[in-house]
């Protein structure tokens, strides 16, 4: 009945035709306005036709935006392009106002099979297209929607472009808002479109002439705004149109971006647009629906052409009314969650300040910008953290869409089984072993998925000691295929279309939210092993600022070791590692300078604690240097000096790197405020590099051990110094004059601290080897001591050998040498001490 | 009788050390003032949009221009006006040097066309000078009365309906500081001595300045704070603009102490904002690397006082050039406020970043020497 007469009140004769702001909620608003008010019989959707029979979907109860459409190419999985929707998208309203209605709703862009297309003949994107899941969707925001299916064909940042040029392709309106003054296009919109001549019944088609024609002025200047591909485009969408006004009549209304509508409202020949649509490249391609997030939404991850504020948006979009109070209410309740006094008074000054700056501003009404400055002005007290908080959770928010699981399969699950026959790994309920030759191509290749899986939290292998050898080529997995793995995989759908974009997309954002350096670190090593050197730059790049802001050396200290092992496993597989070379000695550098002061004033346990860092620290050092010639590094450039030298950036940066370890190790011995067990430590592995020559390490050890040390301080630094299984009781077989030392201090312990050291000592000499516990006692019961008081040891000789030879001892041997020799006589046999020496 | 502090004539304008901006700019602020026809709030000289433009600066239709008071986010100056214009007091927040004084003065002299009713906030500021005093004189001689009564400069602000100034608020002892509670939120100051009140007349309003380095100097109760909207002034955003300021106010200061002029400096001045700055931020210039943060401010008035310092070891002790050395030992003594943590994050600064720059290699040199 009043059908006819609404549908006359319609702008202009033919089709309906509502040019929107992709995700603009006023857009979305008007949208529905416009619908109920001309009542269609069909409605038509910017977007891929392939995913008209997912339509219906859109109408079930767990469907929940945002979610977006998703076209992968069928053999290629990697090539994919998304269409995001939000509730507050213009499209998706229409969708649903379409379901509502029981009135059909087709998509009219042209098909995907042939955007898709035609990034494959460009031969871009052929490495990993879907590396960064988010990146892709060159899809709704843009006008231009799946233009550049894989997101890589244009950059924003081509070279050719003014920023001019570069908005109007992105975002025309935005455009129009600009030259009007406004820095927010949904801000030009509400007060240009939407509250434009207020009085009396608002027309609900004004706005969509109002943009109509500012769209056609726009485009009489700029012609296809260097979107070559949009005639093609905008031919299929007019072919689609006749079509449909062939099958429904007149009454079809057109939902489609805004720069669209001039050229659907041109007056073309069907001959013309069929010439354009000739031959254009195919691929075969399959849609579904994937859930989404507001976070993707958001511009600011990386998503070409997004909305900065999908929270606002939708708030907008749901406020039934008094938007501003309502929003700044939300905000209140956020902070006080949060542990903030917000006070209602403060939301009221808040919104006082909101409404005069918006009246100062010269705006209708306060938009997300005055409402920001007053929450920061009066919520947050002028501070940029709250506001921080603020952002994240309402402006972006952190709305996770949901789509039904009538939904197709996502690609992820075909090129996971694509890789499962590539590799000839089938997956079995029962459980296996597989052990791993990573020498071998197919051994590698199998490695690197189980890995990637186990990334993305689908752990069908889980690795297992290696029984037979420990190579670093060799690795035991225990495989085992149960059900639900399949849902996982369904889920790790969102991070991407190939397992190894995923695995890079879900590594990188963990790396962002990981809170422990060491997690970091672990997750570095993954990285290497699962074959991802995509995600190592952000991994690092992680690494380097949480090393950077740690303040706990024992965390640096910890993360060094893993991360030079990963070097050495990154060198077995063949991964390029000049990154993490340059992130491991940036992180040695930083112990270097933190170690110092930080093994000041520590307790046993601490400083036992640090002991194991320092080892751990040495030896990870000692492993960098090796990995040196194949790594280049600008780390570690100075020479004695510490100046730049040119020939800095070579090799021998590493080498460098341990020097200046040795000095750090230097400091720490000389240093009297580092406990004994570190001091002792630093001066052993000093004399183990040759750094310190015997006589040194011997004048140390006397200043420590001479009256003035404390007992007990004195004790740590023997455990220091020969403590340990590593051989240091052999040195002290070898070296006599240190045992000495340590036994002439021994015996002038005091009796009453004597108590206080043995628990020390005895753990000292305790692992030593019964054999190496065996030659030390008989040299101490010999007396190496006692001989070398008198000043023996200074009068020369060699180390732990008396001056003179012991007559006696040496006359025993005489019958046995005679007996040898031949010799009867043998007048004065000059005892030889060496002989003697090697005797024992 | 009320004392007053009577209008500054002419000639002492002319001689004085520094003049009030309402004296300074009397021409642009009469300018504004004529070609302003926006609704105006209750006694203000101009509107809120006038005021904005004379701190940010513009041209006039007329051709006048307005030179710039404030050279920084827009965004601020206009919620600092609005919030005066929705009777909410202004707080302006920030570190030492980045111009909350002069911000606020600016917006006294635009708003009430007179910057002098201003309160020093000392440690020894007395509950008097934000209410009233007594003329003890008066007081024996005739009894309490209105004439008895020296009003504070937020009194007469109340009773004339302009706006006061609160300078330091937070260096203020804390009871003193809530004396201002009921002003701000009831806008009336009793005085019970006379059974009498001074109520605030349409147009009171009140700028304070704290230093938000030295919170815990006497933090501001929450009921005094909710009375607030906080304004928080930043340092200077770019790198250019730091170095401009800095090498701006080092060549005054160095004329002003009559240091022998130092030629090139430009460079050495860079190095000293870029580091500052890095410190400060807690990243490097590039973005790719993330620092640990002093304790210190660092702000661009330390900069200033590096550079200066720098120049006159150059002038009197150097050969005339400013040097890495003639600044390291200046950046060392800002940087390291706190001898242990803060020494470890400079030696770190040095070995990760300075050191692998190119072209820092003598200032690399002279950080050491003088770290060592």
């Amino acid at each position: 009945m009043s059908d006819d007469t609404a549908w006359r009140r319609s702008p202009g004769p033919g089709p309906l035709l509502l040019g929107v702001r992709h995700h603009g909620p006023g857009s979305a608003r008007a949208v529905r306005a416009a619908l109920d008010a001309a009542r269609p019989r069909a409605v038509l959707i910017e977007g891929p036709p392939e995913a008209d029979a997912l339509i219906p979907l859109a109408a079930d109860p767990e469907m929940r935006p945002p979610v977006a459409l998703l076209a992968h190419a069928v053999d290629e999985p990697g090539r994919s392009a998304f269409w995001p929707l939000a509730d507050f998208s213009p499209e998706w309203v229409a969708v649903r106002w379409a379901l509502e209605h029981e009135v059909p709703a087709r998509f009219i862009d042209l098909p995907a099979t042939h955007t898709l297309a035609w990034g494959r003949e460009e031969g871009e994107a052929v490495a990993i297209p879907g590396t960064e899941p988010d990146e892709p969707g060159a899809g709704r925001q843009e006008p231009d929607a799946a233009e550049e299916p894989d997101g890589r064909g244009r950059k924003p940042d081509a070279a050719d472009e003014s920023p001019t040029d570069r908005q109007l392709r992105v975002d025309p309106l935005a455009a129009l808002a600009e030259a009007a003054g406004y820095d927010d296009p949904e801000r030009w919109w509400e007060d240009v479109v939407e509250h434009r001549g207020g009085t009396g019944e608002r027309d609900v088609f004004a706005p969509f002439a109002a943009v109509e024609e500012a769209m056609g002025a726009l485009r009489e200047t700029y012609g296809a705004g260097g979107r070559d591909r949009d005639p093609v485009r905008e031919a299929h969408m007019r072919q689609r149109l006749r079509a449909a006004q062939r099958e429904f009549g007149e009454r079809v209304a057109v939902v489609c971006g805004a720069w669209h509508v001039p050229a659907l409202r041109a007056k073309t020949t069907v001959a013309a647009d069929r010439e354009l649509l000739k031959g254009l490249p195919k691929v075969r391609t399959d849609m579904t629906w994937v859930p989404w997030t507001n976070r993707r939404l958001a511009r600011a991850s990386g998503y070409g052409a997004g909305v900065d504020s999908p929270g606002w948006y939708g708030h907008l979009f749901r406020a039934p009314d008094r938007p501003v109070e309502r929003w700044l209410t939300k905000v209140a309740g956020l902070l006080r969650e949060e542990d903030r006094i917000v006070s209602s008074a403060h939301v009221i000054e808040a919104v006082r300040l909101a409404e005069t700056l918006a009246v100062m501003r010269g705006r209708p009404l306060p938009g997300l910008g005055e409402t920001t400055d007053a929450v920061r002005a009066v919520l947050c007290e002028g501070s940029d953290v709250p506001l921080a908080l603020v952002h994240d959770r309402l402006v972006v928010g952190d709305v996770l869409g949901e789509v039904p699981e009538a939904a197709p399969a996502v690609p992820l699950q075909r090129d996971l089984v694509r890789e499962q026959r590539r590799l000839r790994l089938k997956p079995e309920a029962l459980e296996r072993e597989l052990e791993l030759d990573l020498r071998k191509d197919t051994d590698a290749g199998r490695s690197r998925l189980l890995h990637r899986l186990r990334l993305l939290g689908i752990d069908w292998g889980e690795p297992a000691e290696s029984r037979g050898s420990t190579g670093t080529f060799r690795e035991t997995w225990r495989l085992r295929w149960e059900p639900e793995l399949s849902v996982r995989v369904a889920e790790a759908g969102v991070w991407g279309t190939t397992v190894e974009g995923a695995a890079t997309a879900r590594a990188e954002a963990d790396a962002e939210h990981a809170s422990a350096l060491a997690d970091v670190t672990g997750l570095a090593e993954h990285c290497l092993l699962a074959g991802l050197p995509d995600a190592l730059p952000v991994v690092m790049r992680a690494l380097a600022d949480r090393a950077a802001l740690d303040t706990d050396v024992g965390h640096l200290a910890q993360a060094l070791p893993a991360l030079v092992r990963s070097l050495r496993y990154g060198d077995v597989r063949g991964t390029d590692t000049r990154a993490l070379a340059e992130v491991a000695a940036g992180l040695a550098e930083r112990v270097f300078v933190g170690l110092p002061p930080a093994c000041a004033a520590l307790d046993a346990d601490a400083a036992e604690e640090m002991r194991g860092h320092v080892d751990a620290v040495h030896t990870a050092v000692g492993l960098l240097g090796e990995t040196a010639p194949q790594t280049q590094t600008a780390a570690a450039s100075a020479d004695g000096t510490g100046v730049l030298s040119p020939s800095g950036q070579s090799p021998s940066g590493h080498r460098d790197l341990r020097r200046r370890w040795r000095a750090v190790l230097r400091t720490l011995s000389g240093r009297e405020t580092v406990p004994g067990v570190l001091r002792g430590r630093a001066v052993r592995i000093l004399l183990d590099e040759g750094e310190l020559g015997p006589e040194e390490v011997a004048r140390l050890m006397g200043l420590v051990l001479s009256p003035g040390t404390p007992p007990a301080d004195a004790a740590a630094w023997i455990e220091g110094f020969v403590g340990g299984s590593g051989g240091g009781g052999m040195l002290l077989v070898h070296d006599e004059r240190l045992l000495g030392l340590v036994d002439s201090w021994l015996t002038g312990v005091p009796a009453e601290a004597f108590t206080d050291v043995l628990p020390l000592l005895r753990r000292t000499f305790s692992v030593y080897e019964p054999g190496v516990r065996r030659t030390i006692g008989e040299l101490v019961r010999r007396g190496p001591g006692e001989r070398l008081q008198g000043g023996a040891a200074q009068t020369g000789g060699t180390p732990g050998f008396g001056a003179e030879a012991d007559a006696g001892r040496a006359d025993a041997v005489l019958p046995v040498l005679r007996l040898l020799l031949g010799l009867d006589v043998l007048d004065v046999l000059d005892a030889d001490n060496d002989l003697v020496g090697a005797g024992r | 009788m009320t004392v007053s502090v009577e209008p500054t004539d002419p000639t002492t304008i002319e001689s004085a050390l520094r003049p009030h901006a309402e004296h300074a700019f009397a021409a642009e602020l009469a300018a504004l003032a004529a070609q302003d026809d926006r609704p105006r709030p209750a006694r203000w000289k101009m509107s809120p949009w006038a005021v904005a433009t004379y701190l940010l600066g513009g041209t006039l239709p007329d051709g006048t221009v307005i030179t710039p008071k404030y050279v920084g986010p827009r965004r601020i100056v206009e919620v600092a006006v609005t919030t005066l214009a929705t009777d909410r007091a202004l707080l302006l927040l920030g570190v030492p040097g980045t111009a909350k004084t002069w911000v606020s003065e600016h917006l006294a002299a635009a708003v009430s066309g007179d910057s002098t009713l201003l309160v020093q906030g000392t440690a020894g500021t007395p509950e008097e000078a934000i209410r009233y005093g007594w003329n003890y004189a008066q007081l024996l001689a005739h009894g309490p009365s209105r004439d008895a009564l020296v009003p504070s400069p937020v009194m007469r602000a109340m009773a004339e309906g302009m706006t006061a100034r609160v300078e330091e608020l937070t260096r203020i002892p804390a009871d003193v500081q809530d004396t201002l509670i009921t002003i701000l939120s009831e806008k009336t100051l009793p005085v019970p001595e006379l059974g009498q009140e001074v109520q605030a007349v349409r147009g009171f309003n009140l700028i304070a300045t704290a230093n938000d380095r030295d919170r815990g100097v006497n933090d501001l109760s929450s009921a005094l704070r909710r009375r607030f909207n906080t304004v928080v002034l930043p340092l200077p955003e770019s790198p250019d603009a730091e170095v401009d300021i800095v090498a701006r106010r080092v060549d005054q200061l160095g004329r002003s102490l009559d240091l022998p002029a130092v030629p090139d400096g430009i460079e050495e001045i860079r190095r000293v904002v870029t580091v500052f700055r890095e410190l400060r931020d807690g990243v490097t210039a590039d973005g790719r690397t993330k620092l640990k943060s002093p304790s210190g401010t660092l702000s661009t008035a330390e900069a200033i006082s590096v550079v200066t310092g720098g120049l006159a070891l150059a002038a009197h002790f150097g050969d005339g050039v400013l040097r890495a050395g003639d600044v390291a030992a200046g950046i060392l003594g800002a940087v390291v406020r706190d001898p242990a943590a803060d020494r470890v994050i400079w030696q770190e600064y040095l070995e990760t970043v300075v050191r692998e720059r190119d072209g820092w290699k003598d200032f690399y040199r002279a950080c050491r020497e003088v770290s060592a």
